[in-house]
C-alpha cells in the first residue's frame, strides 16, 4: 500500500470508472488465490486428508468475508487509536458507507478498498492451514481463524496499511503484504505448530504429495492470482507503479523458480515439479513487499534470492524437529522476511517512493525500517498465535485423536472420500436410505424376486 | 487343473498375452499389483526430503490350465516375461479343485 499516492490533476480525486473496474478485477483475482492455495495444498497431502485440506482454506472465506464485513474493515482501516488499532463507526456492517463515496486520497469507492482487502483477510488465515495438515480438529480451525484475524490479522493490517498505523506512519514499505500476509502467517504457524506438535509418524513414515498436478494447477493460479494481489496493492493505474509492480511479479516468480531448481538439481539430483511449484510461490512471497520499489534487475535478484534460501530453508524442519507439514514457515516467512529486507537493499527510490536502498546510496536507514517491521510482526503473530492455540488446545483440543488422524481426517470431519476411482465403487453400499422405499422393497420381497428370476431363466 | 500366477514387470503384459493367446489360452486375470523382491525399490526427493519407495509397480497376471499344459504355460510365461534384468518377476503354479463357469454351471476343465 502506498504512502501518499499522488493524483495527477486536481487536489480533490474523482472517482475513475477505468481504476474502479481494474480493482474489481483484481479484487475476483486475489479471491481466486484462497482456493488456488488450497488445490496447492490439497495436492501436498497424502491422500486421507485432501478435503480437510481443502477446506481449511475454503471455510475462510467464509468465515471472514462475515467478521469482516461486521468489524474487521473497522479494525484495520477505520479511524487510528495510537498507532496500533483503528475504528469507524461508520465501517461497522459496512452500512455508514456512501456507494459512491471514495476512499480518502484514491478514485476508487470505499466499497471496492473494503471488497479488496477483505480477499487479503480470507487469504491470510488459509496460509496458516499448511503447516497443521492431517491433524486439527475442524471446529478448532474454524475457532481459531476468527480469533486469529480479530487479534491478529486486522490490528496488524493496521499497523502496516492503515493511516496512523505505526508501521505505515514509521515508513516502512510492504507494498502488498509482506509482513502484514506472509510474515504474519507465517509466523502464526510456527507459534501453533510448536504447541500441537507433529503429526503422528513425522520423519518416520513417508509423507508423499499425494498429486503433484494439483500442486502446480495451485500454483499457476496463485501465481495468476497474484497479479491482482500486487498490481492492485497501487489501488489504480494513474502513475504506472502499479504496472511496475505487475512486472517485477512475473519477474522475480522467474528467477526464484529458476533458483529452487538450480539449487535441488545440484543438491539432489533432480528438477522436481514440487520444487518448480514451490520455488514460484517463494518469489511471488518475497516480490510481494518489495515490487514497487525496486527495477526489474532488482527483481531478479530478490527472487533468486529467496527461491534460494527457501528451497535451503524447507529442510530446516527436519533438523529442528517441527513439523511445519507443507512448508508454510519455509515459504511464506523465510520468504516474506528475505523480501522485507531486501527492500532496504534494492529500493531505487524513483518508484513507489523516494525511500533508497543500501544499494542506490541510502544507507541503512531503510533496511533499518524494515528490520523493525520484520521483528514486530514476526515476534507479534508468534506469540499471540501460539497463545491462542495453547487456550484452543486446553479448553475444546486442537487434535483429532490419534486413531482418527492416522485413519485419515477427511472421514472423520468431512464424511466423505477424495477419490473413488474403483469401478465397483470403492465398497460403497447402497444409499442410507428413505425408510419407504426400504419397506415397500420388503413389502414385495420375495415375490418381486422370483419374478425376475423366471424370467431370467426363460 | 492348475492356477498359474505371474507378477511381472508391467511392460511386459502385451508379450505375455501374445504368448498365452498363440498357445490356445481363452481368458486371463490382470490386475495391477505392487511389491518388492530383491530389486528393492527407488529413492524419490521432495523438497530435499528423500524417500525409499519400497514397492515397484507390477501387474499380476492369473490364469487357469489345465494339468497337461501347465509346465509348457509357465515356460511361455517365463520367456515373454523376462528382460533379463533385475525386477523381471516371478512365475509359480497352485492346484485347484474345482472351476465353475458362472453362466452355464459347466464344471472343471469344461469351464476353462
Amino acid at each position: 500500500m502506498p504512502p501518499g499516492i499522488t493524483t495527477l490533476a486536481a487536489d480533490t480525486p474523482t472517482l475513475s470508472a477505468a481504476n474502479t473496474g481494474f480493482m474489481l478485477i483484481c479484487t475476483a483475482l486475489v479471491m481466486l488465490m484462497t482456493p488456488a492455495l488450497a488445490f496447492f495444498y490439497g495436492g501436498m497431502v497424502r491422500v486421507k486428508s485432501t478435503l480437510n485440506m481443502l477446506m481449511m482454506s475454503f471455510i475462510s472465506l467464509g468465515i471472514v468475508t462475515i467478521l469482516w464485513v461486521l468489524y474487521g474493515f473497522s479494525v484495520a482501516f477505520g479511524t487510528d487509536s495510537g498507532g496500533v488499532v483503528g475504528w469507524s463507526g461508520d465501517y461497522v456492517g459496512l452500512s455508514g458507507i456512501g456507494i459512491t463515496e471514495l476512499w480518502d486520497g484514491y478514485t476508487i469507492p470505499v466499497y471496492v478498498f473494503a471488497a479488496f482487502q477483505l480477499m487479503f483477510a480470507v487469504l491470510t488465515p488459509a496460509l496458516i492451514s499448511g503447516a497443521l495438515a492431517d491433524r486439527v480438529k475442524f471446529t478448532a480451525w474454524a475457532l481459531f481463524i476468527a480469533l486469529w484475524v480479530t487479534i491478529v490479522y486486522f490490528p496488524v493490517a493496521h499497523w502496516v496499511w492503515g493511516a496512523g498505523g505505526w508501521l505505515f506512519e514509521m515508513g516502512v514499505i510492504d507494498f502488498a503484504g509482506g509482513t502484514a500476509v506472509h510474515i504474519n502467517a507465517g509466523a502464526a504457524a510456527l507459534g501453533v505448530i510448536l504447541v500441537i506438535g507433529k503429526r503422528v509418524g513425522f520423519k518416520k513414515d513417508p509423507m508423499r504429495p499425494h498429486s503433484l498436478p494439483l500442486v502446480m494447477l495451485g500454483a499457476g493460479l496463485l501465481w495468476f492470482g497474484w497479479f491482482g494481489f500486487n498490481a492492485g496493492s497501487w489501488l489504480g493505474n494513474d502513475d504506472g507503479v502499479g504496472a511496475v509492480m505487475f512486472l517485477n511479479t512475473q519477474v522475480a516468480t522467474a528467477a526464484a523458480m529458476v533458483a529452487w531448481l538450480a539449487y535441488e538439481k545440484i543438491r539432489h539430483g533432480a528438477f522436481t515439479t514440487l520444487g518448480a511449484a514451490s520455488g514460484a510461490v517463494a518469489g511471488l512471497v518475497a516480490i510481494t513487499p518489495a515490487g514497487g520499489s525496486c527495477s526489474p534487475l532488482g527483481a531478479i535478484a530478490i527472487g533468486a534470492v529467496a527461491g534460494l534460501l527457501c528451497a535451503m530453508a524447507v529442510g530446516l524442519k527436519y533438523k529442528f524437529g517441527y513439523d511445519d507439514s507443507l512448508d508454510v514457515v519455509g515459504v511464506h516467512l523465510v520468504g516474506g522476511v528475505v523480501g522485507s529486507l531486501l527492500v532496504g537493499f534494492f529500493a531505487t527510490g524513483g518508484v513507489q517512493s523516494d525511500a533508497k536502498g543500501l544499494f542506490y546510496g541510502g544507507g541503512l536507514d531503510q533496511l533499518g525500517k524494515q528490520a523493525t517491521g520484520v521483528f514486530a510482526v514476526l515476534a507479534y503473530s508468534l506469540i499471540v498465535s501460539a497463545v491462542l492455540a495453547f487456550a484452543l488446545d486446553k479448553t475444546m483440543g486442537m487434535r483429532v485423536p490419534e486413531d482418527d488422524e492416522v485413519s485419515g481426517i477427511d472421514q472423520v470431519e468431512h464424511a466423505e472420500t477424495a477419490y473413488d476411482f474403483s469401478g465397483a465403487g470403492g465398497g460403497t453400499g447402497s444409499r442410507k436410505a428413505q425408510p419407504a422405499a426400504v419397506a415397500a422393497h420388503t413389502a414385495a420381497g420375495p415375490a418381486a424376486a422370483e419374478t425376475k428370476n423366471t424370467k431370467v431363466d426363460a | 487343473m492348475k492356477l498359474i500366477t505371474a507378477v511381472v514387470k508391467p511392460h511386459r503384459l502385451d508379450e505375455i498375452k501374445e504368448a498365452l493367446q498363440a498357445f490356445g489360452v481363452q481368458g486371463l486375470t490382470v490386475t495391477e499389483a505392487s511389491g518388492y523382491g530383491r530389486q528393492r525399490g527407488h529413492t524419490e526427493v521432495y523438497r530435499g526430503a528423500e524417500y525409499t519407495v519400497d514397492l515397484v509397480p507390477k501387474i499380476r497376471i492369473e490364469v487357469l490350465v489345465e494339468d497337461e499344459d501347465a509346465e509348457q504355460l509357465i515356460e511361455l510365461v517365463v520367456k515373454a516375461a523376462r528382460t533379463g534384468k533385475i525386477g523381471d518377476g516371478k512365475v509359480w503354479s497352485v492346484p485347484v479343485d474345482t472351476a465353475v463357469r458362472v453362466r452355464t454351471g459347466e464344471r472343471g476343465p469344461d469351464a476353462l
